[in-house]
């Protein structure tokens, strides 16, 4: 079995076009959730999102190749270059035929179907442009990745709703470690946000008009967020033979199926999947410093993640820090695990825990160390990063400072 | 059918019972209405009569619409259609 390390990390979400501005707007504890602006937004009940704002995609890409790239696609690309040209790697040769790409996406180009239905159902048009399906079909991303970067082995793109990125990379992470793939390119990227894909979430009632609150005791419903996160994950032997610099380990993973609900979350699925990550990863539960929670802000997912890792941590639930970054990106639904890696990122070399900000009252239900509004410096070795989908499939990762 | 009448029809349906199995005491707890099953009702409300609805599946009860029993709904829904009208 081979060790997994990140050599690499790039993003666009709310916070920031990049990581070093995202880590330094987790670290201020900055809310990226504002008002959103999109044709037709008046006509919604819900006018609140984490929307990226000042990203120019257009003008990164000649008008061929935007044609294209639907938004979901052009934020992979963007963090896929930020991510590989952190790693060092040049794909030629061998390296290029055996790596590839595996990323998380739950919509895939929503934007362009949104688009060309409005074009046929509302305007009566009856001609679509001739890239429409290029363009939403969900592996387009990776399929732009892969043609960029000239990454010629596995390469595919999974979608388990709000933990397809976490899906993802435990794909990547599985390909390394059993020596398939040296080096994966892996994360996920979303964009919902536009009429027709914060509607259809309109209908659940499960949106806050006003705040993504997680673990406060007055929240009242998750917010969308839309953008990427793209790592490299590389075989550690590989990484230092090249004397890459390693940003952390990916050191184990579980995935599990609740098999009960749709939307309810269960206690049971998302512990077995915490246990089962510790336990791939061969980590004693007191290590563990720090968890990005999956933390939506919903009443039934905050009060059910926190009891599952107080059955998983016992008494070390009361010691261990838990933060939902989400209340500064919000829910970046496929891609929502990636992004959220880069707080564990953050915790292991920088010792700083992001903060759960917008935090105002406690929860009897949630309580552990939520770190309320301000990130807090703290030396962890360990990091888990939950994610928990609707459908009942759950993905944990664990990490190790290295 | 007057709104009681509608409000009850559209609450059996969900609760796959018949409309003389539900009184204007019963909870939706009591008829074996869940928390989507609630959510549906209230779509069906809000088509059924053309108002919109103030609710929040985490905040069933601060968002100014009761859904304590079948009585305060139909109340509820009486409030909305007069304020509409």
């Amino acid at each position: 079995m081979k060790r997994v390390v990140i050599t690499g990390a790039g993003t666009v979400n709310p916070l920031g076009l990049n990581v070093p501005d995202t880590l330094a707007a987790m670290r201020n504890g900055v809310c990226g959730i504002g008002p959103l602006a999109f044709r037709d937004v008046e006509r919604l009940s819900i006018q609140i999102g984490g929307q990226v704002h000042g990203f120019d995609g257009e003008s990164q890409h000649n008008r061929q190749k935007i044609a294209l790239y639907d938004r979901f696609t052009q934020f992979t690309l963007a963090a896929a270059s930020e991510a590989i040209i952190q790693s060092g790697l040049v794909f030629e040769g061998e390296l290029a035929a055996k790596s590839g790409v595996v990323l998380g996406t739950a919509g895939g180009g929503v934007s362009t179907w949104d688009d060309n239905y409005r074009a046929v159902y509302a305007e009566g048009k009856n001609r679509v442009h001739p890239f429409v399906v290029p363009r939403l079909m969900n592996n387009a991303a990776a399929s732009h990745v892969s043609m960029e970067h000239r990454l010629k082995g596995p390469s595919f793109t999974v979608s388990t709703a709000c933990a397809s990125s976490n899906h993802a990379m435990a794909q990547a992470f599985s390909m390394i470690r059993s020596g398939m793939a040296p080096v994966m390119v892996t994360g996920g990227s979303e964009s919902m946000l536009c009429f027709g894909g914060v509607k259809a979430w309109e209908g659940l009632r499960v949106m806050s008009r006003d705040a993504c609150r997680p673990f406060s005791a007055n929240r009242n419903g998750m917010v969308q967020g839309e953008g990427a996160g793209i790592f490299v994950f590389e075989d550690y032997d590989h990484a230092c033979a090249r004397g890459a610099e390693i940003l952390c380990e990916v050191s184990g993973f579980a995935m599990t199926s609740d098999a009960s609900d749709i939307v309810m979350p269960s206690k049971a699925g998302a512990a077995r999947a915490i246990k089962g990550a510790l336990q791939d990863a061969r980590i004693n539960p007191d290590e563990v410093g720090y968890i990005n929670a999956h933390g939506t802000g919903t009443m039934a997912n905050d009060k059910t993640e926190c009891a599952a890792v107080a059955d998983v941590f016992g008494t070390h639930a009361d010691r261990l820090m838990i933060s939902s970054t989400k209340s500064m990106h919000g829910h970046l639904i496929g891609g929502t695990g990636a992004v959220e890696l880069l707080a564990c990122i953050m915790a292991l070399r920088d010792g700083v825990i992001a903060p759960t900000i917008g935090y105002e009252e406690p929860d009897p239900d949630c309580a552990l160390d939520v770190v309320p509004n301000i990130a807090r410096d703290s030396r962890v070795t360990v990091a888990l990063s939950n994610a928990f989908a609707f459908g009942g499939m759950n993905a944990v990762l664990a990490l190790r400072a290295i | 059918m007057n709104i009681k009448d509608q409000v009850i029809s559209i609450i059996a349906d969900q609760a796959f019972l018949t409309p003389s199995d539900v009184s204007m005491s019963s909870t939706l707890d009591s008829l074996g209405i869940d928390s989507m099953g609630i959510v549906e009702s209230i779509f069906a409300i809000e088509e059924t009569f053309d108002v919109s609805v103030p609710f929040n599946a985490n905040q069933p009860d601060a968002t100014g619409f009761d859904i304590s029993s079948v009585a305060s709904i139909v109340a509820g829904v009486e409030r909305l259609r007069a304020e509409q009208a």
